[in-house]
């Protein structure tokens, strides 16, 4: 039972706007261990907000509300503000779907991530050069020395995003997430990038919440999969028996992706159902004795 | 392999590159390729392979380039592209929450295409194309900003053969797009393609992407095309060069490991 670094139970993330309340998260529950746990869905299925709402990170008008969030056992709805900065970076760190505008734009590379390390660890200005140079050479970075010295601009997306990695990374966090991270990325480095991920996730035992749209790749990385749907997980399944998913938004999109060894004409385009935005949502709680 | 007035794009031994002397960097080495009317021809490659680049010389938007690009038959020089070009080239670009103008209606960018090249009845027009890619005329007089990104591609199409264009350019016209909106927008191009018989030069990272839409594929790494293949060599993934090799494995391991 004790095993889940997370456990988030009821959570809903409303919009009061003008015409209505938007309730772009509508009572989920799920865990997260020891795992890769995959959320894919569609743009606005609220798989971004989920991963936004861990960390409190919804802004006004936003209303976040949850039975609880634990983290490790503490409630991340009852810390305060600035405690929950102490969290944030430290032990939960967010990996965001544009390297460029998380990026300080006027601010060499290697300063900003030196600058992330010394926030959570104690060390000296020469340590931490080391320490990302090291870290920028494990995100497969040819010339670490280089891009440490060079601004944002000068990187293209791909390496964006991997000193994006880099720099989560380093102050070697409990739990990542990680939203759309490869999505900018070419299939080889998306592959290399993602291997990356999984040795640390495996070498330092921990929780990735990958955040995508692309249901091949979260197959074939991650442990379990959530499927959302206009903000409630309408399937969860392990991620190796995906393509056995049941929910026909699953089927549905799954057959929407063209593969390339099967030509078809036309493909499959996908058929909303509007009983699908009424069906309560899956509880993926895993306890202790039924994870497998 | 076509005789010349059958071509519909002709590269032969083009470099783009930019910059000068020490700070030169060459986007595009020594790239030759054809595309006959009526096809449909893939450029797959990574970030900076020069894919996009190739495009932007066609369209005279490359400022230093070599080498011998023609369309329809006619060489292309420089930078400079008469009306006839235009009329017979559009493009469609990657982000389409960047390529329409946030300030114009719907109905604005599609007349404003017709008044530049001339052309009569832009009402009859306008309801033609939009019905045509799968709009209903109430998104004719819609802002940008109320359109979900797979309406605002369909816009974004509409505008390229709203002035009846034979060859699309597409630089990765679905790669910001979920995989549903993405089979939509490309059943959509493969039916006008039939349709209205166009010829393709699309530019994807994705290889099933291409694979599904292109008959031929040019693999392209750090500026050179490594190596060209028809799409049934590619399914059944014969790839001789060791960089198409690696880009096959990437895509269809993405699926298979587990």
């Amino acid at each position: 039972m004790m095993s889940n670094l997370l456990e988030v139970k009821n959570l809903s993330v409303n919009f009061p706007t003008r015409n209505g309340v938007v309730e772009a998260v509508r009572k989920i529950s799920f865990s997260l261990g020891r795992e890769r746990l995959g959320i894919v869905g569609e743009s606005g299925s609220g798989k971004s907000m989920t991963g936004r709402a861990i960390l409190r990170l919804i802004q006004k008008p936003g209303i976040l509300e949850a039975d609880h969030i634990l983290l490790e056992g503490e409630d991340l709805l009852k810390v305060s503000e600035k405690a929950m900065r102490q969290v944030r970076g430290h032990k939960i760190s967010m990996i965001m779907q544009d390297p460029k505008f998380s990026l300080n734009p006027v601010m060499r590379i290697g300063d900003q991530i030196c600058e992330a390390y010394r926030l959570h660890a104690k060390a000296s200005k020469k340590e931490a050069k080391i320490k990302t140079l090291d870290m920028l050479e494990k995100v497969l970075i040819r010339d670490p020395e280089r891009v440490f010295r060079s601004y944002p601009h000068e990187m293209s997306g791909g390496m964006g995003q991997r000193i994006m990695i880099a720099m989560m990374l380093i102050p070697d966090p409990k739990i990542l997430i990680a939203d759309e991270p490869t999505s900018a990325l070419d299939v080889t480095v998306q592959k290399e990038v993602l291997e990356i991920m999984d040795d640390l996730v495996r070498e330092r035992g921990m929780g990735l919440i990958f955040i995508s749209h692309d249901l091949n790749v979260v197959s074939a990385f991650c442990d379990r999969v959530l499927i959302m749907y206009a903000g409630r997980i309408v399937e969860t399944c392990r991620a190796d028996k995906l393509h056995e998913a049941k929910h026909p938004y699953t089927i549905g999109l799954l057959n929407s992706i063209p593969q390339l060894e099967q030509p078809v004409d036309h493909l499959e385009v996908l058929q909303r159902d509007n009983a699908w935005n009424l069906e309560p949502s899956v509880n993926a709680i895993l306890n202790g004795e039924n994870a497998s | 392999m076509n005789s010349g007035n059958e071509a519909g794009i002709e590269l032969d031994q083009v470099n783009v590159w930019f910059g000068e002397h020490e700070e030169r960097v060459d986007a595009v080495i020594n790239a030759g390729f054809s595309v006959p009317l009526g096809g449909s021809f893939g450029l797959v490659g990574e970030s900076g392979s020069g894919k996009s680049t190739i495009l932007r010389t066609i369209t005279g938007l490359a400022p230093t380039w070599s080498g011998n690009v023609s369309v329809l038959g006619n060489a292309l020089h420089g930078e400079e592209r008469d009306k006839e070009f235009y009329h017979n080239v559009q493009m469609v670009f990657q982000d389409p929450y960047a390529s329409l103008h946030p300030r114009q209606t719907v109905d604005h960018v599609l007349s404003e295409a017709l008044y530049l090249h001339g052309f009569d009845e832009p009402d009859r027009r306008i309801v033609e194309i939009l019905d045509d890619v799968g709009l209903t005329q109430s998104f004719r007089f819609r802002w940008p900003h109320q359109l979900s990104g797979g309406q605002r591609q369909r816009v974004a199409i509409a505008r390229a053969l709203i002035i009846e264009s034979s060859i699309l350019l597409l630089d990765e016209p679905t790669s910001a797009l979920d995989v549903s909106v993405q089979a939509e927008i490309l059943n959509l191009l493969t039916r006008l393609r039939r349709e209205r018989n166009l010829t393709y030069l699309m530019v994807s990272h994705d290889l099933a992407v291409v694979s599904h839409m292109c008959s031929d594929i040019a693999v392209m790494n750090q500026g050179e095309i490594v190596e060209i293949l028809d799409v049934e060599a590619l399914r059944a993934l014969k790839a001789k060069h060791p960089y198409t090799k690696e880009l096959l494995d990437a895509s269809v391991q993405k699926r298979r490991q587990v």
